[in-house]
């Protein structure tokens, strides 16, 4: 579904990515792990167009090398940010049309709205508060339901955890097991390893800007370099 | 002690008037600066220049005064948008110094454009209109069309920015502009939109001063001050202060104005102003 091959990225003089490929089937759920600044979210930020790029982003076969960021989204790729940025003086429900705003998806308003709230029948109940009013765990679930607004095909997940108490932390990961059932392909960044791990399907494992070394959850949670520098075991 | 009370009302009321217009005058300015974060100096210059569209369209080229009007709106909502995309734009990042000399030199140049187009006399429509007496007090005809029309102007702009896809989208930008790519919206494209409602909100306020004002080229001057106090007073970018604001001010110039003189009226309005900026720097109602 999506392809990444070499790609790099930069910050000015700071070089971010290096050559970095990958790919997520549909149906998948993968996650890129590693520590932090090691590139998880300019990654994101690159497939989404936020910053430059250079080497080849494709989804389902297109290449999205002459797309613009703000079309991204008609692709198919929805992405729920790092910090989730709502938009705190907006209420939830706006801050979910927000998330139809691409014409195709205006038409489906009340219907995806319906599913989101019934996937998080929390946001119906603060449907007429401010977002930023919200508690963390909540403001998660704000975001990632803005992100299913457009009807996407593929998740990108920037650190859904960060932030967040130990006992939310659980009810968000248990959030992304559900969208993954839902039958969403997700690409999910996360430095919380141990976790994450027990979520998807694949992982990447991305270090200094560079994929160290990738394969299947169960690989990578017994590969004895990941159980050393993330598990703490 | 009756007539004093007669007329203290009527003080008031026409207070309430001038607030309505005022409120109008600066919500442009304020959405402007609320959602693309760059204050238009030359947005009463905008003012003048849809005064001058009304007035060449109606009495030179002899429209009926509405259609004048409407194309009046037209016009400075599209140079609302020009003035985005050729001027604003290419200064977005630079530093808002720089941001407000680009926007002094466009009211220099449109108030130089006008003085050689249309000379420095003064013109007016020639709308002559019996005041409304109420009892023993009286008002004038146009300020009350004024008022109902603001009034209305800010509902509708309400409206639009809380009900419509894309207004609650400016509303958004104006809070996160970096995201708003992930949501599908084109900010470039929100700001133009953004610039051209300053614009025909401009236009529409244009539209109602030259009813009750003379036009020449310098008339910018007359209100564009006031039109940014009343944003700063409300709390610069902040909707619902500026609203707040034109009224207190108005009440200040009018019934100031009334227990003494008109002029004194503006005097005791502006010391509230300067007051309110030492006890208040970020407006009434400003949050940052």
């Amino acid at each position: 579904m999506l392809a990444l091959e070499n790609v790099s990225a930069r910050y000015g003089s700071f070089q971010a990515l290096f050559d970095v490929s990958l790919e997520v089937n549909a149906g998948e759920s993968v996650a890129v792990i590693g520590p932090n600044g090691a590139g998880k979210t300019t990654l994101l930020r690159a497939i989404s167009k936020l910053v430059a790029v250079s080497g080849a982003i494709s989804m389902n076969g297109r290449a999205l090398a002459d797309v613009p960021a703000h079309e991204v989204i008609a692709h198919g790729i929805s992405h729920v940010p790092e910090n989730r940025r709502l938009f705190p003086r907006l209420t939830v429900e706006e801050n979910l049309k927000m998330g139809a705003f691409l014409p195709q998806s205006r038409g489906r308003f009340a219907e995806r709205l319906e599913f989101v709230y019934s996937l998080f029948p929390r946001m119906r109940e603060r449907r007429a508060q401010l977002a930023g009013t919200l508690s963390g765990g909540e403001q998660q679930m704000c975001a990632i339901g803005r992100a299913l607004m457009s009807g996407p095909k593929l998740l990108l997940l920037d650190e859904p955890s960060a932030g967040l108490a130990p006992v939310v932390v659980q009810s968000i990961f248990e959030l992304v097991k559900r969208i993954c059932r839902e039958g969403y392909t997700v690409l999910i960044v996360e430095q919380n390893v141990r976790q994450v791990l027990q979520v998807v399907n694949r992982a990447y494992l991305l270090e200094t800007g560079r994929i160290k070394s990738s394969g299947t959850a169960a690989e990578l949670l017994a590969s004895s370099s990941i159980r050393k520098a993330y598990l703490g075991i | 002690m009756e007539v004093f009370d007669i007329f203290l009302l009527e003080a008031v009321l026409n207070g309430i008037l001038l607030g309505g217009l005022l409120a109008l005058l600066s919500l442009g300015l304020n959405l402007i600066f609320g959602v693309i974060d760059v204050v238009w100096i030359c947005y009463a210059e905008l003012i003048m220049i849809g005064m001058y569209t009304v007035y060449m369209l109606h009495v030179q080229l002899g429209w009926p005064l509405l259609a004048a009007m409407a194309a009046g709106i037209g016009v400075v909502a599209v140079l609302g948008a020009l003035l985005h995309q050729f001027i604003i734009r290419p200064v977005l990042a630079a530093e808002p110094i720089n941001q407000l000399l680009v926007t002094g030199g466009v009211l220099f140049f449109l108030q130089a454009a006008a003085t050689l187009a249309f000379g420095i006399e003064f013109r007016n429509l020639g709308v002559r209109m019996s005041p409304v007496a109420i009892g023993e007090m009286s008002f004038s005809a146009p300020r009350i069309i004024a008022f109902a029309v603001a009034v209305a102007g800010v509902v509708a702009t309400y409206l639009f920015l809380t009900r419509t896809y894309v207004g609650t989208a400016i509303r958004a930008i104006s809070q996160d502009r970096q995201i708003m790519p992930l949501m599908g919206a084109d900010p470039d494209r929100l700001f133009v939109i953004t610039s051209a409602i300053g614009g025909a909100l401009a236009g529409l306020a244009a539209c109602l001063l030259v009813l009750q004002y003379d036009i020449h080229p310098a008339i910018g001057l007359s209100f564009g001050p006031i039109t940014f106090l009343i944003c700063v007073l409300g709390g610069l970018g902040n909707l619902g202060g500026g609203l707040v604001a034109a009224f207190v001010f108005a009440q200040f110039i009018s019934v100031g104005g009334f227990f003494f003189h008109i002029e004194w009226g503006y005097v005791i309005a502006f010391v509230f102003f300067i007051a309110v900026m030492f006890w208040r720097p970020q407006g009434i109602l400003g949050g940052k």
